[in-house]
């Protein structure tokens, strides 16, 4: 992918932000949550602006963001899927979940459907081991899972928009 | 008043007590008392991180024990640094290095000079290890010069160490984390596309095959047993005071007519010297600073371009002071349009048969000999391809040749002798050195007496000074190591702005710390040691020769009277010049 200088204005949120941040200690990596906040993730052409009026390397932001599973690279989906890989959800079989959202959906960990509804992530423990196998989709904690209940809980969501929830497999 | 001397502190190392300066880590204090304490992460050019766990020792009174690259020493402190114990842990953790890494030594271009190969092979590693765990990364070739095969990385860090640290390019880092970090750009780019400027440092530093130069030698072989071609080569000067240490020679021997012999031996026809090239530059980059001076006043400083990393640091960062830059070809480029121009006129040799080769201690050479147009200026290409020293090395041994026992020869006419100003080229501060030699003449039509410039040699990474020619004074600038030069940068730029007097008339500029002699693409295990021996054999090397002077070179002075008539001549323009232009990126 050839890099292509975009100009991009960064909204007046941030700027403040910035601006009143400046003097901290390791502000940086707040101006990074607070882009995560604004945006959802961090664009890669906000992070080349910030990149600028910050005088940080972008090197170093991407290096910053691919470390820590806070930050996204992607735009999530409207409804963020969160499959749970704690011990006790792998052991009782997170994995399966995943591989099975993952047929109904047609796109993989870390990536977002072409539609924009969903996106799905791993996550470790969430607390919520006497469920387990659990995900949670957005705030909304699902547990005990079985992969037969996957279809009817993602359908949910797709019902709120209006539209039909496909599977392939029937 | 101040002393100098450091405070020392006993310590025992192995139970032999040992008196070492204060503030260094057990690492280097080991070495000191020459013990060697096995690391794949520490580098004596850079920080120590602590990333590959090798170097853990025991130190009494601790409970674990402590990674000697990180941990500094103390009054009394008692280190054991070998023992069976200690022998296993490490070797454990190579193991588990090595489920990372795969198996593909026999394939992989670092085979025989890798660090974590050498460490597989004293441990003792002969069995099936822990279960590998292998992820396929992609292979980054965007360059031509580099080659970025992450999965061979260690994450030692060192590349991007230097990188960021020691160049401050920041073109590579550490994306991702866990089993699916690799060394990259910011921003799944290319490293093409990134701030890289193709120093090649990554791979000078690298202990294993994850950063290496863009491997070409095989097109060499095709070439050389191709019947209908003219191959001709050239060697460069810092490769001559480098290339016998892969023959066990001490660093910093000069072996020019060895190399000589074995590139005949490996069957090039027209064995040239980049030096005669360096002449040349400077007969045209020494007259540009006296006209500048003279008449363009505005147009100064010069600054040097012979460095095809610096001029792509230039284009990136600075495109306002591409005025300033000489616009001199790099010797290499010189010695190769002329191969195609005046020796094939002289010698009736078809100039599109000649395929002309360049050993270089550089990576980037490989990207500025198609850099732009004017790198075709003889009608083809005047380099075809350029090779590293490391890679020559590579087909001396497949060539079987003996190196230390090849009689030496003379290099081929017309483009062959040199003078001590050409191979100084090969160490920071020689490209002014140089240029003053010959400057000095232009505006006084004596020599220089004093000829050796000390201001401006040695390792410190900025060098000033003021140079006396009759009344007038020329200051001077050297910064080598690409992170040093920003401090000069920034002053002329802040002269420009407020329309004053730029506080330099001349600037050199080499990429790598040390300059050519340190260049990426030289044999590895570089120190600041090393650096100072093979900048010692430079040094000799100009004082052993006759003549010291580029303009009393008796070739270039041939070949200015028969064919391109005077120093910035509307020939030389077209041959010997080139253009720079902005090359827009992402602020790094």
């Amino acid at each position: 992918m050839t890099l292509q200088k975009e100009e991009v204005k960064l909204p007046q949120e941030l700027l403040d932000f910035i601006k009143n941040n400046k003097d901290k200690k390791g502000y940086e990596i707040m101006i990074l949550h607070k882009v995560q906040e604004l945006y959802g993730y961090v664009p890669r052409k906000v992070a080349m602006e910030l990149s600028r009026k910050i005088n940080i390397p972008l090197a170093k932001i991407y290096g910053v963001i691919t470390f820590y599973h806070i930050f996204k690279l992607n735009k999530p989906g409207k409804y963020k899927i969160q499959v749970c890989m704690g011990t006790a959800c792998y052991l009782k079989g997170g994995q399966d979940i995943l591989g099975e959202i993952e047929n109904i959906l047609g796109t993989g960990v870390n990536t977002t459907t072409e539609d924009g509804l969903f996106s799905i992530e791993i996550v470790r423990c969430i607390g919520c081991c006497g469920i387990a196998p659990a995900m949670m989709i957005n705030d909304k904690v699902y547990g005990n899972l079985k992969k037969e209940q996957l279809i009817e809980i993602l359908g949910e969501y797709t019902k709120l928009e209006g539209k039909e929830m496909k599977n392939d497999k029937n | 008043m101040e002393t100098n001397e450091k405070r020392k502190i006993k310590i025992l190392i192995n139970k032999k007590e040992i008196e070492v300066e204060e503030n260094l880590t057990i690492l280097d204090a080991a070495r000191h008392a020459h013990i060697k304490i096995p690391t794949l992460c520490k580098h004596e050019d850079l920080h120590a991180t602590g990333a590959c766990g090798i170097c853990v020792v025991k130190v009494e009174g601790m409970k674990k024990m402590v990674r000697a690259c990180t941990t500094p020493i103390q009054e009394g402190m008692s280190i054991i640094t070998h023992d069976a114990e200690l022998h296993e842990v490490r070797k454990n953790v190579i193991e588990l290095i090595l489920s990372r890494h795969p198996n593909e030594c026999l394939t992989c271009l670092r085979n025989g000079s890798c660090e974590l190969q050498k460490f597989a092979e004293e441990f003792g590693i002969r069995e099936k290890f822990f279960m590998p765990i292998l992820i396929e990364k992609p292979k980054d070739l965007s360059t031509k010069a580099l080659v970025v095969d992450a999965k061979k990385c260690i994450s030692c860090g060192r590349c991007a160490d230097v990188c960021q640290n020691i160049q401050e390019v920041w073109a590579i880092e550490f994306i991702n984390r866990g089993f699916d970090m690799r060394i990259a750009p910011a921003g799944d780019i290319l490293l093409a596309d990134s701030p890289c400027i193709k120093c090649g440092q990554c791979s000078a530093h690298c202990p294993v095959g994850a950063l290496i130069e863009y491997e070409e030698t095989e097109k060499v072989w095709n070439a050389l047993r191709n019947e209908e071609l003219f191959p001709a080569v050239q060697i460069a000067p810092a490769v001559r005071v480098a290339f016998g240490e892969a023959f066990g020679l001490p660093p910093g021997t000069i072996t020019t007519k060895k190399i000589y012999a074995l590139l005949r031996k490996l069957g090039f026809k027209a064995v040239f010297d980049t030096n005669f090239g360096a002449d040349v530059t400077i007969m045209e980059e020494a007259t540009e600073f006296y006209e500048r001076f003279q008449f363009y006043n505005e147009k100064l400083p010069l600054i040097t371009s012979c460095c095809p990393s610096w001029v792509d640091y230039l284009e990136k960062y600075y495109p306002e002071l591409i005025d300033n830059f000489s616009s001199v070809k790099s010797p290499h480029q010189i010695v190769g349009v002329l191969t195609k121009t005046y020796f094939a006129e002289k010698n009736n040799i078809n100039p599109a048969k000649i395929f002309m080769v360049s050993i270089m201690p550089c990576t980037a050479k490989k990207y500025e000999i198609t850099r732009t147009d004017d790198m075709f200026a003889s009608g083809f290409q005047d380099v075809d391809v350029s090779l590293t020293t490391r890679e020559l090395v590579r087909m001396a041994n497949s060539g079987g040749i003996d190196f230390e026992n090849i009689n030496e020869e003379e290099p081929d006419e017309i483009l062959g002798q040199y003078s001590g100003a050409g191979t100084i080229f090969g160490t920071t501060g020689g490209v002014l050195e140089a240029a003053i030699r010959t400057a000095y003449y232009l505006f006084t039509g004596n020599n220089l007496q004093n000829l050796e410039i000390n201001e401006i040699r040695g390792l410190k990474g900025i060098k000033t000074g003021t140079i006396k020619i009759d009344s007038k004074e020329i200051r001077v600038a050297v910064a080598h190591g690409i992170g040093h030069i920003k401090k000069v940068l920034d002053e002329i730029k802040e002269a420009k702005i407020n329309k004053t007097k730029p506080p330099y008339d001349f600037i050199e500029v080499m990429a790598c710390p040390g300059g050519c002699i340190a260049g990426g693409g030289q044999p590895y295990q570089i120190s600041d040691k090393l650096r100072i021996k093979r900048t010692d054999g430079i040094y000799n090397d100009d004082r052993q020769q006759n003549i010291r002077y580029s303009h009393e070179n008796p070739m270039v002075k041939k070949l200015y009277e028969e064919f391109l008539n005077k120093p910035l001549s509307s020939k030389s323009h077209k041959l010997l010049h080139t253009k720079y232009k902005s090359k827009p990126i992402y602020y790094k």
